[in-house]
C-alpha cells in the first residue's frame, strides 16, 4: 500500500462518514429528549432534493444548504405534530415520515434526475493539508465537513457542560419529573426534534450538493437508518458517534480500497458491507443488556401527555 | 394551543374503524388539491388514479395480481406487530423468498410434474422464514433492535439478489443481461382467468387471511399474542414464553413474505430479474396499520394499496406524472391515519380553561 492510497482512504473515510455524523448528531439530541424519530431517511431525502433544486435554480450553494435545513425542519415538524402533538406511536409515525419523504422527494425530484451541477469544492488549508496521511483528511475537506467538526464539538459540549443539555437529558429520562419541577417538556422535545430535522436536512443537502453532487431517487441509500444504529452503537455519547460515523465511512469505501489494491470483489457484495457492519455492531453493543439499558434514555419512544 | 386532547376512559372501538375511512377521505382531498396545484382537473386526475385502473376485467385481474403479495406480507406483519415485534423487513424477506425460489426453480428447470411448483414455493417460504428468523434470533440472543436489523436485512437481501442475478443465476444464453432463464411451465403459477395475468397467488393470500384470523381468534398462541399486544406486563406476569413468541411471529411473517416473493417470480414475472418488488414489503406496513392489524381489514386495505400502485402507473402514462406519486399517496395515507388515530384514545375539546388562564396571566402581568 502506498502512502497516497492511505491518504486518500482516510480522506474518503471522513468525507463518506460526514453525512452519517451529521444525521446521527441530530438524532442523538432528539433521542436524548426521549423522542425516537425513525424518519431520518425521509428528512434526508427531502433535504437532498430541495437543496439540489434550489441550488440548480438560483446557482447559490449557500441558499441550497439553507433550504435543505429548512426542508428537514419542516418534515420534522410534521412528525412532531403527530407524534408529540397528537400523542401517536413514535415508531409508526417515524416510519410514515420516511415513506412519505421518500415518495415526495422522488416526486418533486423526478425532473431533476441526472442533471449535473457544480458541487461544493474542497478548501485546502495551506501547509496543514500537506501533512502526509492525515493532512488531506482533516484539512483538505469542504466547508460542510469542517462544519461537521464544529457541530460535533457543540453537541459534545452541549451535553457535557451546558445547562440546556441537562434539561434535554432530564426530559428524556423522566418527563413527568421534569414537568413537575417546571421544565418545559413539550417545548424541549419540539426543539430537539427540530434540531434533528435540521441536521438530517443538512446531511441530505451534503449528499446532493457536495458528496455526489447530483440528485437521484432514494440517494441516501439507508444512511438515515444506519445513523439510527450509530446512536445505539455510540450508547448515546457524541464522542462515540463521531468514531462510529467514520468507521462506517470506512466500511462504505471498501470498494475503493479493494480496487486500489487490485482485488476483484463483486461490487454488490461490497455494497452490502455498511449494512452488514451495522447489524454486527448492533449485535455487539446490544448484547450487554445491562449496559445498553443504562445508557438508553429512560423515556425513549414513550409518549408523554402532560395532563394524563 | 386552544384545542386540548382529553383522554377517553377507554379506547373507542367506533373511532378505530372510522379513522381509516377519515384518513382515506383526507388523502383524497389532499390528493385533489395537489392535482389542482399541478394544473390537472382534480376529478379527472383522481378518476384516472382510482377508477380507470379497475374499469374492466383485465384491470380487476391486475388489481388482484398486485394485491396478493401485499396481502401476504401484511397478514404476517400484522401478527408480528400485534406481538409487539417491529418487523420492518417484509421487503427483504420477500426478496429472499424470491431468490431462493428462483434458485430452486432453475435447478428444476428440466423437471416436470405437479410436485415442482410446491417445492419451489416452499423454498420461497423457507428463504423468507430464515431471513425473518435471523432477525428474531438476533433480538432474542443479543437483544439487537429488530427495527434496525430488519431494515438492514432489506438492503442486504437486495444486494444478495443482485449478486446472484448478475452471477450464478444469470441465464448463460441471455446475452449478458442480468436475468435468469425463464422458468419451466411446471414451476410457473397457473393462471386463473384466461387472457389476464391473474394467477393462483391471490388464493394463497386469501387463505392466509382466513388462516390468520382463525389462528389469532381461536388458538392459544393467538390468544397469547393478543394479550401481549394489549398489556405486555400482564403477559410477562402470566409466564408467556416471550422469546418463543418472537421466533414464531417472525417465522410466520417471514414465510408469508417469502411466499409472496416466490409468487412474484413464478407468477407475473416468470424468471428472476433485478427488481422483483416495487416496495410491496414497505406498502404492507401501511396496509397492516390501515387494516387495524385485523385480517379482514388487511384484505380491503391490500386492495386499496394495489389500486394506488395501478393508479400511479396509469397517472404516469396518462397524466405524465412521476411514478413516485404512488409512494407519495401511500405515505400521505399513513400519516393521516396516524393523525386520525388520536381520536381512538382522545377527545378533542376546545381548551376553555387555557383561554381563561391566558387572560388571567395577561392581567397578572399587567
Amino acid at each position: 500500500m502506498d502512502i497516497d492510497l492511505i491518504t486518500n482512504v482516510f480522506y474518503a473515510m471522513v468525507r463518506t462518514g460526514t453525512p452519517l455524523l451529521i444525521v446521527a448528531l441530530g438524532e442523538l439530541v432528539c433521542e436524548k429528549s426521549g423522542v425516537l424519530n425513525l424518519g431520518q431517511e425521509g428528512m434526508m431525502l427531502m433535504g437532498a432534493v430541495i437543496g439540489f433544486i434550489v441550488t440548480l435554480t438560483t446557482g447559490s450553494l449557500a441558499l441550497g444548504f439553507i433550504m435543505s435545513i429548512v426542508a428537514g425542519i419542516v418534515m420534522s415538524m410534521m412528525f412532531a405534530g403527530i407524534a408529540l402533538g397528537l400523542n401517536a406511536n413514535q415508531v409508526a409515525t417515524g416510519l410514515a415520515l420516511t415513506i412519505f419523504g421518500t415518495g415526495l422527494s422522488a416526486f418533486i425530484g423526478a425532473a431533476y434526475v441526472g442533471v449535473p451541477i457544480t458541487g461544493l469544492e474542497p478548501i485546502n488549508i495551506p501547509v496543514l493539508s500537506e501533512i502526509p496521511i492525515i493532512g488531506k483528511m482533516l484539512f483538505g475537506q469542504d466547508l460542510i465537513v469542517y462544519l461537521s467538526f464544529v457541530l460535533f464539538g457543540l453537541v459534545y459540549w452541549f451535553f457535557k457542560s451546558s445547562r440546556l443539555g441537562l434539561v434535554v437529558k432530564a426530559v428524556g429520562e423522566n418527563p413527568h419529573a421534569a414537568n413537575v419541577i417546571g421544565l418545559p417538556v413539550m417545548r424541549t422535545r419540539y426543539l430537539a426534534v427540530a434540531f434533528g430535522g435540521a441536521m438530517a436536512g443538512l446531511a441530505g443537502g451534503y449528499l446532493s450538493l457536495a458528496y455526489t453532487p447530483l440528485w437521484a431517487e432514494n440517494m441516501s441509500a439507508g444512511r438515515g437508518w444506519i445513523a439510527l444504529a450509530l446512536v445505539v452503537f455510540a450508547t448515546w455519547r457524541a464522542e462515540r458517534v463521531i468514531l462510529g460515523a467514520y468507521l462506517f465511512g470506512l466500511a462504505s469505501i471498501l470498494n475503493l480500497v479493494a480496487q486500489g489494491l487490485g482485488y476483484p470483489v463483486s461490487p454488490n457484495l461490497l455494497a452490502m458491507m455498511p449494512y452488514a457492519a451495522t447489524v454486527l455492531v448492533l449485535v455487539m453493543i446490544s448484547s450487554n443488556v445491562m449496559k445498553s439499558k443504562m445508557y438508553t434514555p429512560m423515556w425513549l419512544g414513550k409518549p408523554f401527555h402532560p395532563h394524563s | 394551543m386552544f384545542l386540548k386532547l382529553q383522554p377517553r376512559g377507554e379506547a373507542s372501538k367506533r373511532m378505530s374503524y372510522l379513522s381509516p375511512l377519515l384518513a382515506g377521505i383526507l388523502t383524497l382531498v389532499t390528493g385533489g388539491i395537489f392535482f389542482i396545484f399541478l394544473g390537472h382537473d382534480p376529478f379527472h386526475a383522481l378518476g384516472v388514479f382510482l377508477i380507470s385502473p379497475v374499469s374492466d376485467l383485465y384491470g380487476f385481474a391486475e388489481l388482484c395480481v398486485k394485491a396478493a403479495p401485499i396481502m401476504l406480507c401484511a397478514v404476517g406483519l400484522a401478527l408480528a406487530f400485534k406481538a409487539q415485534v417491529w418487523n420492518i423487513g417484509a421487503e427483504g424477506q420477500l426478496l429472499m423468498g424470491g431468490l431462493l425460489a428462483s434458485a430452486v426453480a432453475l435447478q428444476l428447470i428440466e423437471a416436470e410434474g405437479f410436485w415442482v411448483l410446491p417445492v419451489v414455493l416452499l423454498s420461497g417460504a423457507l428463504g423468507g422464514a430464515l431471513w425473518g428468523l435471523l432477525a428474531a434470533w438476533l433480538r432474542n440472543r443479543f437483544n439487537a433492535n429488530e427495527i434496525l436489523t430488519t431494515i438492514m436485512f432489506n438492503y442486504i437481501a437486495l444486494y444478495l439478489l443482485l449478486y446472484f442475478v448478475h452471477g450464478a443465476l444469470k441465464d448463460p444464453d441471455g446475452y449478458g443481461f442480468p436475468e435468469s432463464a425463464v422458468f419451466s411451465d411446471s414451476a410457473t403459477l397457473p393462471i386463473l382467468l384466461e387472457d389476464t395475468r391473474l394467477h393462483i397467488g391471490i388464493l394463497f393470500a386469501m387463505f392466509a387471511v382466513v388462516a390468520s384470523w382463525v389462528f389469532i381468534s381461536r388458538s392459544f398462541v393467538g390468544f397469547q399474542i393478543q394479550v401481549l399486544g394489549l398489556d405486555s406486563n400482564a403477559a410477562k406476569l402470566s409466564g408467556f414464553k416471550h422469546k418463543r413468541l418472537v421466533l414464531l411471529v417472525m417465522l410466520i411473517s417471514g414465510a408469508l413474505a417469502g411466499i409472496a416473493g416466490a409468487g412474484e417470480v413464478t407468477g407475473p414475472i416468470g424468471q428472476l430479474i433485478p427488481s422483483i418488488s416495487p416496495g410491496y414489503g414497505y406498502a404492507a406496513i401501511i396496509v397492516a396499520f390501515l387494516g387495524r392489524l385485523h385480517p379482514v381489514g388487511i384484505f380491503f386495505a391490500s386492495l386499496l394499496m394495489a389500486l394506488i400502485y395501478m393508479g400511479g402507473e396509469l397517472a404516469q402514462i396518462e397524466l405524465n406524472m412521476p411514478l413516485a406519486v404512488t409512494s407519495l399517496f401511500q405515505g400521505m395515507l399513513l400519516f393521516y391515519l396516524l393523525a386520525c388515530d388520536v381520536l381512538i384514545n382522545f377527545k378533542i375539546k376546545l381548551n376553555k380553561s387555557q383561554v381563561a388562564g391566558a387572560e388571567q396571566n395577561t392581567v397578572g402581568n399587567a
